[in-house]
C-alpha cells in the first residue's frame, strides 16, 4: 500500500516537472510556427534586400536590416570590450569590500531595470548631452548599456570557472598579475565570454524601448551612411507597420518577425560555431 | 652546511583568528634537502609558500617576520615577479597548463621575455633531460601535456619550474597522488638538483623524508617542534612528539 502511494507521488511528481519544461517549450514551438506559416510567403529576394514602396505597404525591410545589423554591432562592439573589462577587475583585481559589494548589487540591479527606461536614460546622456542626436552611435550605447549587466554577469562566471590552481601554477612561475590573467585565465575562459556576446546579441537586436527615442525612425527613403545618421530597426519597424499602418498585407507583419526571429538565429549560430573552435583550441 | 641560503626569523602567520604558524625561525643551507614533516594543519604548507610569496594572493592572511634569501629581505627587497623566478615551486598535484608539452615549459621563459626559437628550444631540452623526461616526450612536444601520465605530468611541472633556472625549490608534497615508481622517479631527480639547487620538500610521507631529506624538520600545530640531520630525528630525536610522530602513533 505504501509503496503504491510512493510510486503514485513519483508519477506525480515527475508529471509536474514534464509539464513545466513542456510549459517552455510549446509557446516557443507555437511562435515559430505561427511566424513561419504566416511570414513564410511574404519571405523574396525583395523582401530582404530592397527599400520599402508605397507607405511600407509594398517593397522590401533591407534598411531596417541593415539598421538592426549596425546596432548590434555597435552595441557588442561597446559591451564586450567594457564588459569583460569589468569583470576583470571585479574578479581578479578588486578586493572583497564595501565597494566591490556595491558595484555587484548595482550590477544585479541595471539587470532588472526595464528597457523603457533604458531609453529614456540613452534619450538624456546620448542624444542631448553629449549631442550625439537621434543616431546610429546613440541607440548602440544606449543598448551596449543595457546588455552590460549579462556580459559582466556571465563573463564572471566564466573567469570564476577557471582552476585556481592555473593562476597559482602561472603566478608561481614568475609571472605579473596582468600576464597570469592573460595567458593562464582569459585563453580559459574565452568560451564562456562568447556564451554572454551571444546573449547580448539577441537582447540587442529584439529590443524596441531603447531605441525608441534614440535612433529608430518611422522611415528613411535612404540607408544611413555615417554612425550619426538615423537607422531604421527591424524590432521598431515590426511595431509600426503592426499598429501605425492600416490594411497593411499580414504576411508582411509576419515576414517582418520572422526576420527578426531569424537575424537572432544566424547571430547566435555564428557565435555559437566561433565558441566551439576556441573549445576544440583549449586542448 | 655552511652557506646559509635561506633565513628565516620570527614569522608568524594567520589565517583570519587561527595561528598558521607561531614564532618560527630556521636556516636551509646552500644545496640541502630540507623535509618538511608533519600532520595536516601544522602550518607546512603555508610555510612554504612564504617562502615563495604566494601567501600574497590570500587576502586574509596576514603575516610578520622576515625572510633573507642570500642576505635580501623577500618582502623588503624583492618584487614577488623576481622571487618566484627564484624559487620554483611543484604544487601536490601536477598542474599542467592545457597546452602542448612544449609550451607549458616554454611557459615561464617566455613571460620573462624569451622569444628566440633556437634558445627556448634549448631550455625545454635542457630543463626536461633534468627532469628525467626527455626520452619519454622528445618525439612528441606539441601534443597535449594532458595526456601524459601522472607521473609524467608531474615530472613535466617541475621541468617547468626548471626552465626559469631558479636556485631553490619548494615541493608541496610532490608525490601524494603518484604511485611508488613515479615517486621513485621524482625522489632521483630531486637528488640530482640537491648538487646546485636547495631544496624544501614538504611530505607528508615520513619515510620519503627519510629518503631524500639533509635534514628533516618537524611542524606540529604552527610550531617548529625540531629540524637536525635526518638520521639523528628518525633515529634518536630530541622530542618525544617528533618520536610518536615519525613511529605512527599519531598523524
Amino acid at each position: 500500500m505504501t509503496n503504491l502511494t510512493v510510486n503514485l507521488k513519483e508519477k506525480i511528481g515527475f508529471g509536474a516537472l514534464f509539464l513545466a519544461t513542456m510549459a517552455v517549450v510549446v509557446p516557443v514551438l507555437c511562435i515559430i510556427w505561427l511566424i513561419v506559416t504566416r511570414g513564410w510567403s511574404a519571405i523574396s529576394w525583395e523582401f530582404l534586400f530592397t527599400m520599402p514602396r508605397d507607405g511600407m505597404r509594398a517593397g522590401g525591410i533591407f534598411p531596417a536590416i541593415v539598421g538592426t545589423f549596425y546596432l548590434v554591432l555597435g552595441s557588442v562592439a561597446f559591451s564586450l570590450p567594457v564588459g569583460v573589462m569589468a569583470a576583470i577587475y571585479l574578479n581578479e583585481y578588486a578586493k572583497d569590500n564595501f565597494l566591490t559589494r556595491m558595484i555587484n548589487l548595482a550590477i544585479i540591479n541595471l539587470s532588472g531595470v526595464s528597457s523603457v527606461v533604458y531609453g529614456l536614460f540613452g534619450l538624456s546622456l546620448f542624444v542631448v548631452f553629449f549631442r550625439f542626436g537621434v543616431s546610429i552611435i546613440s541607440g548602440s550605447l544606449t543598448l551596449g548599456i543595457m546588455t552590460l549587466p549579462v556580459i559582466i554577469t556571465t563573463t564572471r562566471e566564466a573567469l570564476r570557472a577557471v582552476p585556481k590552481p592555473f593562476r597559482e601554477v602561472s603566478f608561481s612561475l614568475g609571472t605579473t598579475r596582468w600576464q597570469t590573467i592573460r595567458h593562464a585565465v582569459l585563453p580559459f575562459a574565452l568560451p564562456g565570454i562568447l556564451t554572454g556576446a551571444i546573449l547580448s546579441i539577441g537582447r540587442a537586436a529584439g529590443e524596441t524601448a531603447p531605441i525608441l527615442f534614440t535612433v529608430a525612425a518611422f522611415y528613411l527613403p535612404n540607408l544611413p551612411n555615417s554612425p550619426f545618421d538615423q537607422a531604421m530597426a527591424l524590432p521598431y519597424h515590426l511595431y509600426i507597420i503592426s499598429t501605425q499602418i492600416p490594411n497593411i498585407r499580414l504576411d508582411y507583419r509576419y515576414g517582418t518577425a520572422l526576420v527578426l526571429v531569424g537575424f537572432v538565429l544566424i547571430m547566435n549560430i555564428s557565435a555559437i560555431v566561433v565558441r566551439s573552435k576556441f573549445r576544440k583550441k583549449r586542448w | 652546511m655552511v652557506d646559509k641560503k635561506l633565513e628565516i626569523k620570527g614569522l608568524n602567520i594567520r589565517f583570519e583568528d587561527v595561528r598558521a604558524l607561531k614564532d618560527l625561525s630556521l636556516d636551509i643551507y646552500k644545496n640541502e634537502i630540507l623535509s618538511v614533516i608533519g600532520p595536516s594543519n601544522s602550518g607546512k604548507t603555508t610555510f612554504l609558500r612564504a617562502l615563495n610569496r604566494l601567501n600574497d594572493l590570500e587576502d586574509r592572511i596576514r603575516m610578520e617576520g622576515t625572510i633573507l634569501i642570500d642576505g635580501r629581505d623577500i618582502y623588503g627587497q624583492m618584487e614577488p615577479e623576481e622571487l618566484r623566478k627564484r624559487v620554483g615551486m611543484i604544487f601536490a598535484l601536477p598542474i599542467p597548463l592545457p597546452l602542448s608539452i612544449y609550451d607549458n615549459i616554454a611557459y615561464g621563459p617566455r613571460m620573462s621575455g624569451l622569444r628566440e626559437r633556437k634558445r627556448l628550444d634549448a631550455v625545454i631540452e635542457k630543463s626536461l633531460n633534468e627532469a628525467f623526461l626527455w626520452d619519454e616526450v622528445k618525439d612528441r612536444l606539441h601534443s597535449s601535456a594532458l595526456k601524459l601520465s601522472g607521473g609524467q605530468q608531474q615530472r613535466l611541472c617541475i621541468a617547468r619550474t626548471l626552465a626559469l633556472e631558479p636556485d631553490i625549490i619548494l615541493f608541496d608534497e610532490p608525490c601524494s597522488g603518484l604511485d611508488p615508481i613515479s615517486t621513485s622517479r621524482v625522489e632521483d631527480s630531486m637528488i640530482e638538483l640537491k648538487k646546485t639547487k636547495t631544496i624544501v620538500l614538504v611530505t607528508n610521507n615520513t619515510k620519503q623524508a627519510a629518503r631524500v631529506g639533509t635534514r628533516t624538520a618537524f611542524f606540529l600545530m604552527g610550531d617548529l617542534i625540531e629540524v637536525d640531520r635526518t638520521e639523528k630525528v628518525f633515529t634518536a630525536p630530541a622530542d618525544q612528539r617528533t618520536n610518536d610522530y615519525i613511529t605512527g602513533k599519531f598523524g
